[in-house]
Formats: structure tokens, C-alpha cells, sequence
């Protein structure tokens, strides 16, 4: 896995609270056995009826690092609102806050989804507001977030922080080196072996 | 062992193989639930590593979400649905894993269908590709919602990467008013503690209230744990739940099942346990309660107003705006006897067959308004059987209510039943978030089933109280 170190990009501003899983990828678009085109659905509904939507904005066409807010990602643990964000372009989130399935399911992708204060958050949201082009970059070697010439501090969990910066986030091939253990500690859960 | 230790930690402990160098435990999983929509990626990840799954046996399927619930002949009208059918019966058969597929008599929301098999069980880690696995925690399980990478995790080493999470006690004791339902108590607590109030944390609910409570209200409860942003919810095992799981299919049988009993009674929480966190609340402060807005925490009592939004703090104004914007209502209306448009009684949450036993009371005798569109979706095609032979189907077809096939339906609209542009909906579903029903204009008024029937009978949101009592006309 490449290690994922920093996250050198433009912004879109989506500086809302509470954005829920079904606005990030509305259910309709769940019909499907591949990810393959969630992309161009992502936040689809709220396109419709807010013709200002960044999602739908030129400048911000090619951001790959999306501001949210407070508890962002909430709701529905399907991992089809992640990879339509990915496959929209984003390759990480600066947020106040995140429901823990989103967040996780993000890391397992390797997006850094970080946390930042609310006053970064708005700083960061004017700034891009009036200067879409400035690139911004995520580092989590050192956890600031660098815009131009300002600095903010942002924080990530040290499990994901230290899963993703020595691209150990595919937690698949971890899990898999347990194989022997897995079984042993199976054993000794009494319904695993039908409480013999 | 230390008697300190809560029934999260006990749990957690016995199912911890090891931490892994990022300081995320690797969890055990003793039962995934796997449905048709966040499963079959996962099982092309397996295919695409060359993976197996370890534990066959320990995975059950079924399938809810795309279901038509009119007719579920195959193959399915929607193409799209009528595919991800055929992936999962393609998946469940290569790799071994038992699917209760629509020709099967036990097919049904998958968070319905697991307790009532009896597959899920005290002292057990549960997940599944579903946020409302937390409706398992009712019986002393830690049960969790996972993504669909960690769906192709589990399947393939039964095991799962997980941070652990602090545990808050929920301690509710007192009287509940008459009419006052488990749906009532999960939307108060989310209201008073805000839809990330839970994040970080395992609810562990405690005190009188739940101790009363039957099964299936300790699963409308743990339900909606994740609402309220908690990780997971979960409720002691007692004699409630030993009595649930005794003759279940999947139960343990004989002398197992006393063994198992023992074992399961003795995971719960003595009264030295040790929490993170506790928060009480009264009993007798809750009444039946709906939401206004478009998250589960924005609820009033069926007697309140809708408080203006210069009385919210500074920093969630914004939203309350947008809620009331987007709901099309007024500040400091009352919510008792706002036009609604449908009645929903259905939903992982709401649809077992106490739930419809209750509604079927409100509604015996009445007729619903003329305007409303009203349906009732069984949770399972036992559910329904059984709702059948106690003659309810009659009780609400009688009614005007339409009576429907297993299945998720309107709660998330992945199949046919959708609200229609703005349509306003009366729902004992989970979610009232904007579009969740179907329309992308689509409004949701969660409530418990009573309440639903009420509002169905009324063609405007009722307090049910004023019907219990009284004789129909």
C-alpha cells in the first residue's frame, strides 16, 4: 500500500452540519454489485435543488480536498458515500467532526478524513471561497494544514494517523497474518463451540 | 473475574485476538448478517485476492432492501434489483454461505430476521453492512454496523480492525406515561444528547424502564443507538432474553441451552460496573414524541411547539433554518395536527409484530383519512404470517391500509415504495433525512407505530393517548 503522507490539493467548501450518507449518495443510486460510477451521483439530490451547489461550481471542479463540518458522514454505514466522494475526486476531508462508520470506512480507503477547529474551518471556507485555485495541503507527519501562507493545526486518531502514513490502511492484509490465532482464540468462546 | 468490568468490556475482551501495530484491536466476529446491496463489492474483493471465507457457518444472508414488497415474483421488474438478486445468490453459493432468499419462509429485514432465528445471541460481536446492526445490542451483544471493506474483511479472516469505544450508561428509571413507547425513549435520548452526542461512545441502557421491557422493544431501542451517533447500543441479558431465545431455530438446545443461559446471564453488568460516562434521565418526563426536522434529534413532545430558532444556540441555527425550510414549517407551530400525506408502519426499527399488535389497536374500527396514503410492511415473512393467523391483515386492510410483503420499503425507498415530491410522511422508520424516503423532496415525520396509526386514522399527526381510550365511531 502507498503510504499516504500529505494531500496536496483545491478545496470545494461544503461547510454544513450533520451531512448524512444519503445526501453524500442518495439510496437509488445503491442499486448496484460494483462502485463504478457513483461519482457523478455524489450529493445528486442537493445538486437538484440548489443551483449554487459546489459540487456543480466550475472553480471547484477539480478540488480533491472537501471542508465539511460538524458530523459529517452521519447515517447509513454504506461505504458507496466514500468511494462516490473518491471517485468525485476527493482525496481527503478536513471536517469539525465525523460519525465513526464513515470515518472509518474513509481510512480503510485511505482518505484522511481530519478534524479541524471551527475557526479553521471558516478561515478555510472564505479563503477558498474568494481564491478557489489556492492550494492547500494536509500533512500527517506534522498535522497542519498549510494554506498559503497560514498554518492551522488539524488531529486524527493515532490509529488511523499511523495506518495510513505507513500504508498499512488495508486492514485485509494484517488481518489475514492471524489466521492461527483467530482460529485459537475461537475456541475459547463458549459459542463458538456450541457451549460444549 | 474483576466484577468492575461492564458487559462491553467483558465481551470486547473475550473476542480480542490481538492489537495491531496501529493500536486498533482485531475483534473476533461471531455473526455477520449480510444483505444484497452492501455485500456483493465485497465479495469481488475476496475474488479478486483469491480469499475464501474462513468461517462459513458464521455468516447468514438475506435479502431487504431492494425487495418489492407488492409482488416478489422473480425475476424483479427493477433490473438493477433483479441483479444484485442474482449477485447474492451467486455469492452465497460459491463461498458456502446460507441466504434466506425471497422463496424462503424466514426472509425479512436482516435486523428482524436475526433475533427472531434465534442467530443472535447475548455475549456475541454481531455486524453487518448496516448501520442498524446496533439493533442486536438489545440482547447483551456487541453489534456494529460496518462498511462494505470491512464486510469483505470479516468474510475473509472472521475478524475486524476496530478502535474500542467508551462505554456511557443510559440510566433510565420511573414510570412511563400511558401511551409512551420504547420509539418514544430512543427519540427522546437522541434529542437530549444530539445526534453526535454518541460518537466515541457504546450505550449500555439500564434502570427500570428497560428492565421492563420485552425484546422487541429493547430492539427498537438499541436500534437507534446509532441515531444518537453511539457506536453501538446494547441492554443487559436477563430472564427476558433467556425466555426470547429458548425453542429459536438457531438457539442452543437441551442441556447447551442451560449452559449457554448461565453463561449469558453472568456477561451482564454487576452493580459495581465501572462506565465512562452516565446520564439519567426520568421516565415520567417522556411523552410521545416526533420529529420535526431533518435529523432524529430535531423531535418535540406531540404537546410542544416548534421552538423559534433564535432559542437554539448560535452555532446550530443554521441548521434548525434549513429544517424548517426544508420541512416547509413554521416557528412556533404546534406538531399535533399538522396534514400529512402518507402513514408508514415498517422499518428495522418498527415492524415486528408487537409493533403491529399495537398499531392494529388504534386502528380496529376506525377508517383511515381519505387523503393519506397508509401501508404496513411486516419486518419479516414470519412476522406477517403470524399477523395473519391473529387476523390483523384484516384490522388494517379493513381500515384502508395497504398490507405488504417483507421487506425495508419505504424506510430507505431502494425499491418501488417511495413518497411522491413533497409528500409528507408519518414514519416509524429511523431516518428523516432529507430524500431518505424516496422523493429528493420527500418529508419524514418519525414516530412510534401507535403514533403512525393515529396520524393515519386522523389524516394529521395525533396524540395517540386521545385514542386509546376512547370507543371508535
Amino acid at each position: 500500500m502507498i503510504k499516504i503522507e500529505s494531500i496536496t490539493g483545491t478545496c470545494i467548501p461544503l461547510l454544513l452540519d450533520d451531512i448524512d450518507t444519503d445526501r453524500i449518495i442518495p439510496a437509488r443510486f445503491l442499486r448496484c454489485v460494483t462502485f463504478e460510477g457513483l461519482g457523478e451521483h455524489a450529493f445528486e439530490d442537493d445538486r437538484i435543488q440548489d443551483p449554487d451547489h459546489p459540487f456543480d461550481k466550475p472553480q471547484f471542479q477539480n478540488a480533491s480536498i472537501l471542508i465539511g463540518g460538524r458530523n459529517f458522514g452521519c447515517g447509513s454505514s454504506r461505504e458507496h458515500a466514500p468511494q462516490s466522494l473518491i471517485r468525485w475526486g476527493i482525496k481527503a476531508i478536513i471536517a469539525e467532526s465525523y460519525a465513526e462508520i464513515f470515518f472509518g470506512n474513509c481510512t480503510s480507503l485511505g482518505v484522511p478524513a481530519v478534524c479541524a477547529s471551527r475557526e479553521t474551518l471558516e478561515t478555510l471556507d472564505q479563503t477558498v471561497q474568494s481564491h478557489p485555485e489556492q492550494e492547500v495541503t494536509v500533512d500527517l507527519l506534522t498535522m497542519k494544514i498549510n494554506c498559503g501562507d497560514q498554518q492551522f493545526d488539524c488531529t486524527l486518531p493515532e490509529n488511523a494517523r499511523a495506518a495510513l502514513t505507513t500504508g498499512t490502511y488495508d486492514f485485509l492484509a494484517q488481518l489475514l497474518k492471524s489466521t492461527s490465532e483467530i482460529k485459537e482464540q475461537a475456541a475459547t468462546v463458549p459459542y463458538f463451540t456450541s457451549f460444549a | 473475574m474483576s466484577n468492575t468490568k461492564n458487559l462491553f468490556d467483558k465481551v470486547w475482551d473475550l473476542h480480542t485476538v490481538k492489537t495491531l501495530d496501529s493500536g486498533q484491536d482485531q475483534l473476533l466476529i461471531g455473526l455477520h448478517l449480510i444483505h444484497e446491496v452492501t455485500s456483493p463489492q465485497a465479495f469481488e474483493m475476496l475474488r479478486d485476492r483469491g480469499l475464501k471465507v474462513l468461517f462459513p457457518e458464521r455468516t447468514v444472508a438475506t435479502v431487504d432492501h431492494i425487495v418489492p414488497t407488492l409482488n416478489q415474483s422473480r425475476p424483479f421488474a427493477d433490473n438493477l434489483a433483479e441483479q444484485m438478486m442474482t449477485a447474492i445468490e451467486k455469492n452465497c453459493s460459491e463461498f458456502g454461505i446460507t441466504l434466506l432468499d425471497v422463496e424462503d419462509s424466514r426472509q425479512g429485514i436482516v435486523h428482524v430476521v436475526g433475533p427472531e432465528q434465534g442467530l443472535t445471541q447475548p455475549g456475541m460481536t454481531i455486524v453487518c453492512g448496516d448501520s442498524h446492526t446496533s439493533t442486536h445490542g438489545a440482547f447483551g451483544s456487541i453489534a456494529l454496523g460496518i462498511g462494505t471493506s470491512q464486510v469483505a474483511h470479516v468474510l475473509a479472516t472472521q475478524t475486524m480492525a476496530l478502535g474500542r469505544p467508551k462505554v456511557r450508561q443510559i440510566l433510565i428509571n420511573g414510570e412511563l406515561g400511558p401511551g409512551v413507547t420504547a420509539k418514544d425513549i430512543t427519540l427522546y435520548v437522541i434529542r437530549k444528547l444530539g445526534v453526535q452526542g454518541g460518537v466515541g461512545y457504546a450505550y449500555e441502557y439500564a434502570g427500570e424502564v428497560f428492565d421492563r421491557m420485552s425484546m422487541e422493544e429493547r430492539m427498537t431501542v438499541c436500534n437507534m443507538s446509532i441515531e444518537g451517533g453511539a457506536r453501538c447500543g446494547y441492554i443487559n441479558p436477563d430472564q427476558t432474553t433467556v425466555d426470547y431465545l429458548k425453542g429459536r431455530p438457531s438457539s442452543p438446545e437441551g442441556a447447551a441451552f442451560e449452559k449457554a443461559a448461565d453463561w449469558w446471564l453472568s456477561l451482564a453488568s454487576g452493580p459495581d460496573a465501572k462506565f465512562d460516562d452516565v446520564v439519567e434521565f426520568d421516565a415520567a418526563d417522556i411523552e410521545p414524541t416526533v420529529t420535526w426536522g431533518i435529523t432524529p434529534a430535531q423531535s418535540v413532545g406531540i404537546s410542544e411547539t416548534l421552538a423559534p430558532i433564535a432559542s437554539y444556540p448560535k452555532d446550530e441555527q443554521t441548521l434548525i433554518k434549513e429544517a424548517f425550510r426544508y420541512m416547509e414549517f413554521e416557528e412556533n407551530q404546534p406538531i399535533k395536527g399538522q396534514k400529512i400525506d402518507v402513514a408508514f408502519i415498517g422499518s428495522c426499527t418498527n415492524s415486528r409484530i408487537s409493533d403491529l399488535r399495537e398499531a392494529a389497536k388504534v386502528v380496529q374500527g376506525r377508517h383511515v383519512s381519505e387523503h393519506v396514503k397508509a401501508l404496513v410492511v411486516p419486518g419479516s415473512q414470519l412476522v406477517r404470517k403470524q399477523a395473519i393467523e391473529e387476523g390483523l391483515d384484516k384490522i388494517f386492510t379493513d381500515a384502508g391500509f395497504e398490507w405488504r410483503e417483507a421487506g425495508c420499503s419505504m424506510c430507505l425507498a431502494m425499491n418501488p415504495d417511495k413518497l411522491v415530491g413533497n409528500e409528507l410522511c408519518a414514519s416509524s422508520s429511523n431516518r428523516n433525512f432529507k430524500g431518505r424516503q424516496g422523493s429528493p423532496t420527500g418529508r419524514t415525520l418519525l414516530m412510534s407505530p401507535t403514533m403512525v396509526a393515529a396520524a393515519a386514522i386522523n389524516g394529521c399527526v395525533s396524540d395517540v393517548r386521545e385514542m386509546l381510550n376512547a370507543v371508535p365511531v
